[in-house]
């Protein structure tokens, strides 16, 4: 039973992170390449706060606060470049990140951050939790989609400028998707924090931040359901399959390649072209 | 002292940087594709350069060797995994090609073993004095003699050969080119080409100034590269070469003066992400 329940807490985990990312790839059309910095903020807060003597619940806000505060940062930079410079440079916030981290003794350095205090509410508590919380963020996403920002973020995806000259205020709508999806992989973070109870730099780089797009790519990036799906999937496939485990970056770097080679537009694509072959054309990639 | 150091420091490191960011800048000025799976083939380049060395005893054949490997890799990904995506939008080649890139590197990993190779008598060791407590390894100064030459060679094939002039044309304008009687096909084949067998001799040079080759070797400088050629301007030659030297002395102030906040990679996309902020367009961009 244990191994199910941490098992599944760690899908609910990767769950909230995938949908974070999939509100500003996805519903917002900005490419992010640097997310698990976000996971990061929000991991290293919790920790840090929760070594001090802070409660759980009470460093969660704080942890999707900071990683927020970071977003928009970095959504300001987003405002000035696009496509493929926004993509090197969502790039480069990761490896600030774990460059930043790694030669700060008051983080842990090289070494992480160990012995993190635990959140009190036993395994299957905090699996119950994560799930919920997994829920809400799957709900919020689907709410956010028929919003009027929602749609205005579809807009930008599919055609920025054509939205500028309607006069819409794209900035803020960027800026919104950056503050919320990264508020949100703070959460994620947090969570991740106190259900390892060690983290280091290397938990929050590059490869980390590939593995959460692969995981948006694959489901179809947009898409809520399906990114929930190959979530709770793909993170689950190294614990399942062992010799997964041992090749996970291959399977996953394979995957990525091949979706994107025949099928842009993830699981949820390949259904559409399967049950509604006439729509498949007009489906986003 | 310390400074000139510095500088001659930076100028090495740049030319390491310049070499695998070329080619790199040659894809993109054509294709428009972020083409993260280069450092594949620059570790490619890395691992037939060690291999060939020590079957043949031969550093040259291993030169030729390993820039004939990378450039027909090249030209084979140009062919299975980005001609087809073409017309998707953008980010679709790029993630694609960051998965080649994740799924290459743990191939080799798989391949040669997670140690690494080293050259089995090490090459051209020695050190030389540059007069005024300069020292410089012979790899070193080799490097910089062959990244000169290399760029000068390419410098004239683009401006003096018809090859060249096409590869000029296709980028400025696709279609007009076509219309003139120029192979698309063709050109973007000879310019996977030679970008990727430019990066698999950068990936020899790298392995013989570390005498080992590992199969994550090609992360730092991918993500490098791709930093560089966005400074350079993206798509510009000479915005790529002097953003590499820019970059390389950067990094090598940067260690000695902000070494204890940031370490080196962090350095350079800091240094990236301010540029960006002042000049969206890159340092050398003509726009």
């Amino acid at each position: 039973m244990d191994y199910e329940i941490t098992l599944l807490t760690t899908m609910a985990i990767s769950v909230i992170f995938a949908l974070s990312l999939n509100l500003i790839t996805g519903f917002c059309g900005q490419i992010s390449l640097g997310h698990a910095a976000f996971q990061g903020v929000g991991a290293y807060a919790a920790a840090m706060l929760g070594k001090a003597g802070w409660p759980f619940l009470a460093t969660l806000p704080v942890a999707m606060l900071l990683a927020c505060v970071l977003g928009v940062v970095v959504g300001l930079s987003s405002l000035r470049v696009r496509d493929d410079f926004l993509a090197i440079t969502t790039m480069g916030v990761v490896f600030l990140f774990v460059g930043f981290v790694r030669q700060q003794d008051w983080l842990g350095g090289e070494m992480g951050v160990s012995s993190i205090p635990d959140h009190g509410m036993g395994k299957l508590g905090f699996m119950v939790f994560g799930i919920v919380l997994a829920a809400f963020v799957a709900g919020l996403s689907v709410y956010i989609r028929r919003t009027w920002m929602g749609r205005v973020f579809n807009g930008i995806a599919e055609d920025e400028d054509t939205m500028r000259v309607l006069g819409i205020d794209v900035p803020r709508y960027k800026l919104a998707a950056f503050a919320i999806g990264t508020a949100l992989a703070g959460l994620s973070g947090a969570l991740l924090a106190y259900h390892l109870q060690f983290i280091g730099a290397e938990n929050f780089g590059f490869i980390e931040s590939i593995t959460v797009l692969s995981m948006v790519v694959f489901g179809g990036i947009g898409s809520v359901a399906w990114v929930v799906i190959a979530a709770a999937v793909l993170s689950a496939l190294p614990a399942w399959f062992q010799v997964i485990g041992d090749y996970k970056l291959l399977v996953y770097g394979g995957l990525l390649f091949l979706m994107m080679r025949f099928s842009p537009g993830g699981i949820a694509g390949l259904v559409r072209r399967v049950f509604a072959p006439g729509k498949a054309r007009e489906g986003k990639a | 002292m310390l400074y000139v150091e510095l500088v001659v420091q930076g100028l090495v490191q740049g030319s390491i940087y310049a070499m695998i960011a070329l080619g790199l800048t040659l894809v993109y000025g054509l294709l428009r594709i972020l083409h993260v799976a280069h450092a594949s083939l620059f570790t490619l380049g890395a691992y037939a350069g060690v291999l060939i060395t020590n079957a043949s005893g031969s550093l040259a054949l291993a030169f030729v060797g390993a820039a004939l490997i990378a450039g027909l890799a090249g030209v084979l990904m140009y062919r299975l995994a980005y001609q087809p995506l073409l017309s998707q939008p953008p980010f679709v080649a790029l993630i694609a090609s960051i998965g080649l890139y994740i799924a290459s590197e743990e191939a080799f990993r798989i391949a040669f073993g997670a140690q690494g190779l080293s050259f089995a008598t090490p090459q051209m060791q020695g050190q030389v004095a540059l007069g005024g407590g300069l020292q410089l390894s012979r790899i070193e100064i080799w490097m910089m003699v062959g990244t000169v030459l290399i760029i000068g060679v390419l410098a004239w094939l683009q401006s003096r050969t018809r090859i060249g002039v096409a590869c000029q044309a296709t980028v400025t304008d696709p279609q007009m080119a076509e219309s003139f009687g120029i192979s698309l096909r063709q050109v973007r084949d000879i310019n996977f080409f030679v970008g990727s067998a430019l990066a698999g001799f950068a990936g020899v040079w790298v392995a013989l100034l570390n005498n080992l080759v590992e199969p994550t070797m090609g992360s730092v400088p991918s993500y490098k590269a791709l930093a560089i050629i966005v400074l350079g301007g993206l798509g510009s030659v000479p915005g790529t070469l002097a953003a590499s030297l820019v970059l390389g002395v950067v990094e090598a102030f940067g260690t000695i003066y902000i070494g204890q906040f940031l370490d080196r990679n962090a350095i350079a996309f800091a240094f990236l992400i301010v540029v960006l902020m002042v000049r969206p367009q890159g340092l050398f961009a003509r726009r």
